[in-house]
């Protein structure tokens, strides 16, 4: 029986939907607006077997999380801006190396320390791209406090299924923002666990993928002896300068990722049947829009949103889609550039009319705001 | 009975107010309503504006952010200015504590020195739980007996039954 409903904040439902997908392990160093994660990970944690561990900083908590992982614990971490930007080396170490972790970024508003306390979603690009040399990872944006704890367990799934950092891309709406829901009984939700390896130990090799491009991940300190590297490594996991073989790593990388963008990618359509204006929205933003849209249609203007629940691998088919069968496309998010307007410019074409809608001053977008650019 | 309410509860940081929104949350949950609770403050923890939004529906709630409240409860001068300036010529309800602000003419301003009476009540954290009292009273949002569960679920002994005194003490006023 899933439990009561209950008054429950988002970073409560991020923590909570962890514990669900099977976390064991935190490590983090508080920040506002995404405390409330560590808060809830060092009440709870201890109680399930688990272990909640505030570090010196965010350097040090990504590596902690990528350490815990490979010694067989799920794990994730909370920050938000300038811990996301401390943590982007040892995140790209966890990418090279295939380590399943969730790392939940609380995006708030301005560049370095900026406005604490404030909403942002300015960190798309540095989602995406913040770490040096080709790499990828998947990130996901939730709208509500069940999006909230149900994009958690997905995190965590997609990570543990594909061996690769996930990133929760909340921002302070979200985050700080208590609805009614109540928690989905055990199994109710897919968890998916890490595929371990069945072979012999010593034919073990971490990095040679099984047929379905995923390599088998066996725990650290067990039986199973590896190496891990952040340089260029081989299937077998040592360091490995071979062109060949670094052509295979790279592409291995970003292969595993593509070959399963179609379970990956997730989209949320309202409104959509018979539109003549599409609003593309991410994260709290699209609460605002779907308020706009139905009161652009209550003024005979007939206009739908699409909801990037998953930012990365961006959506580029479904909005493509969606956005060749209108005359103008609205994208409204709290940030200066229209990081995720200049992705779908560059998937509509240059032709397409695409009305910005931006906020940078720590206010939130209202529907104001985007009905005016719908009409 | 209203199917959607949107309400206001501002003040200065540390006066309960964020707490105040949570409990009338809970209130209405345990009604089978919808909630959004949201807040607004600054980097530190005590003083400084502070605001809490509840919005309250039967439907499903889209855009979180109140935009049209029409129940507020004001706990500072600096509060009244930033979120009810204007609220005379409107049919927002808006409590206000007369201990803390200037007394305010017009139907829709209603003033009772919540802090003074939580003070006399014996603790004057207790002057928000007054003011639900009235405000639950005087506006049906939740009901009385909501809110008394809201209590017992979050306090236990003697902080329940002080917090308790003070919502009685608060319906009765509005009585």
């Amino acid at each position: 029986m899933p439990e009561q409903t209950r008054l429950i904040q988002g970073n409560q439902a991020i923590a909570e939907g962890a514990f669900y997908a099977g976390a064991k392990f935190f490590a983090g160093y508080p920040i506002t607006p995404s405390s409330e994660v560590a808060e809830e990970s060092a009440r709870q944690l201890p109680k399930i077997g688990g272990v909640f561990m505030q570090m010196e900083d965010e350097i040090a908590s990504m590596g902690a999380i990528v350490g815990a992982s490979l010694a067989g614990a799920k794990s994730f971490t909370a920050t938000s801006g300038p811990g996301f930007s401390l943590m982007q080396e040892n995140l790209g170490m966890a990418i090279a190396a295939e380590v399943p972790c969730v790392i939940v970024n609380v995006m708030r508003s301005g560049p370095s320390t900026g406005l604490a306390t404030k909403p942002g979603q300015a960190d798309v690009m540095q989602i995406r791209w913040g770490r040096h040399g080709d790499q990828t990872l998947i990130a996901l944006s939730p709208a509500s406090v069940k999006e909230c704890f149900e994009l958690t367990v997905k995190a965590f799934n997609f990570a543990e299924k594909y061996r690769v950092p996930v990133v929760l891309a909340a921002d302070e709406i979200v985050a700080h923002m208590r609805e009614n829901y109540s928690i989905p009984a055990p199994g109710e939700l897919e968890v998916i666990d890490r595929k371990k390896p069945t072979m012999a130990p010593e034919l073990y090799k971490p990095y040679t993928p099984d047929e379905d491009g995923i390599a088998p991940l066996a725990v650290y300190g067990s039986e199973y002896v590896y190496h891990v590297t952040s340089s260029m490594h081989g299937p077998e996991g040592s360091s490995n300068n071979n062109p060949a073989n670094a052509a295979w790593k790279v592409g291995q990388l970003h292969e595993k990722i593509e070959r399963y963008r179609d379970e990956i990618v997730m989209t949320k359509e309202f409104a959509v049947e018979d539109m003549d204006i599409l609003v593309v929205t991410f994260g709290a933003t699209t609460r605002a829009a779907r308020e706009a849209i139905a009161a652009a249609r209550s003024q005979g203007i007939k206009a739908g949103v699409l909801q990037l629940v998953t930012v990365w691998p961006l959506p580029d088919l479904e909005v493509a889609r969606l956005g060749q069968l209108v005359k103008r496309v609205v994208v409204p998010e709290m940030n200066y550039s229209g990081q995720i307007a200049a992705e779908v410019q560059r998937i509509l074409g240059p032709s397409v009319d695409i009305r910005r809608v931006n906020k940078y001053n720590g206010t939130i977008i209202t529907p104001q705001d985007i009905l005016n650019a719908i009409k | 009975m209203k199917n959607r309410h949107e309400i206001v509860l501002a003040g200065s940081g540390g006066q309960g107010l964020i707490v105040c929104g949570m409990m009338l949350a809970e209130a209405a949950i345990l009604e089978g309503k919808n909630v959004v609770q949201s807040q607004s403050y600054g980097i530190a923890s005590r003083g400084g504006l502070s605001k809490a939004e509840l919005i309250v529906d039967q439907e499903e709630i889209m855009f979180q952010q109140v935009q049209k409240p029409n129940i507020m409860l004001i706990l500072t001068e600096e509060a009244m200015k930033a979120h009810a300036p204007n609220a005379a010529d409107t049919d927002v309800l808006v409590f206000y504590d007369t201990t803390l602000l200037e007394a305010r003419e017009g139907p829709n301003y209603i003033g009772f020195p919540f802090t003074l009476m939580g003070r006399e009540l014996g603790h004057p954290g207790t002057a928000n739980m007054v003011a639900l009292g009235v405000m639950c009273q005087m506006t049906g949002v939740v009901t009385q007996e909501s809110l008394e569960a809201v209590i017992r679920q979050r306090f236990h002994g003697p902080a329940a039954e002080m917090n308790l005194k003070a919502l009685y003490h608060g319906v009765k006023l509005a009585q």
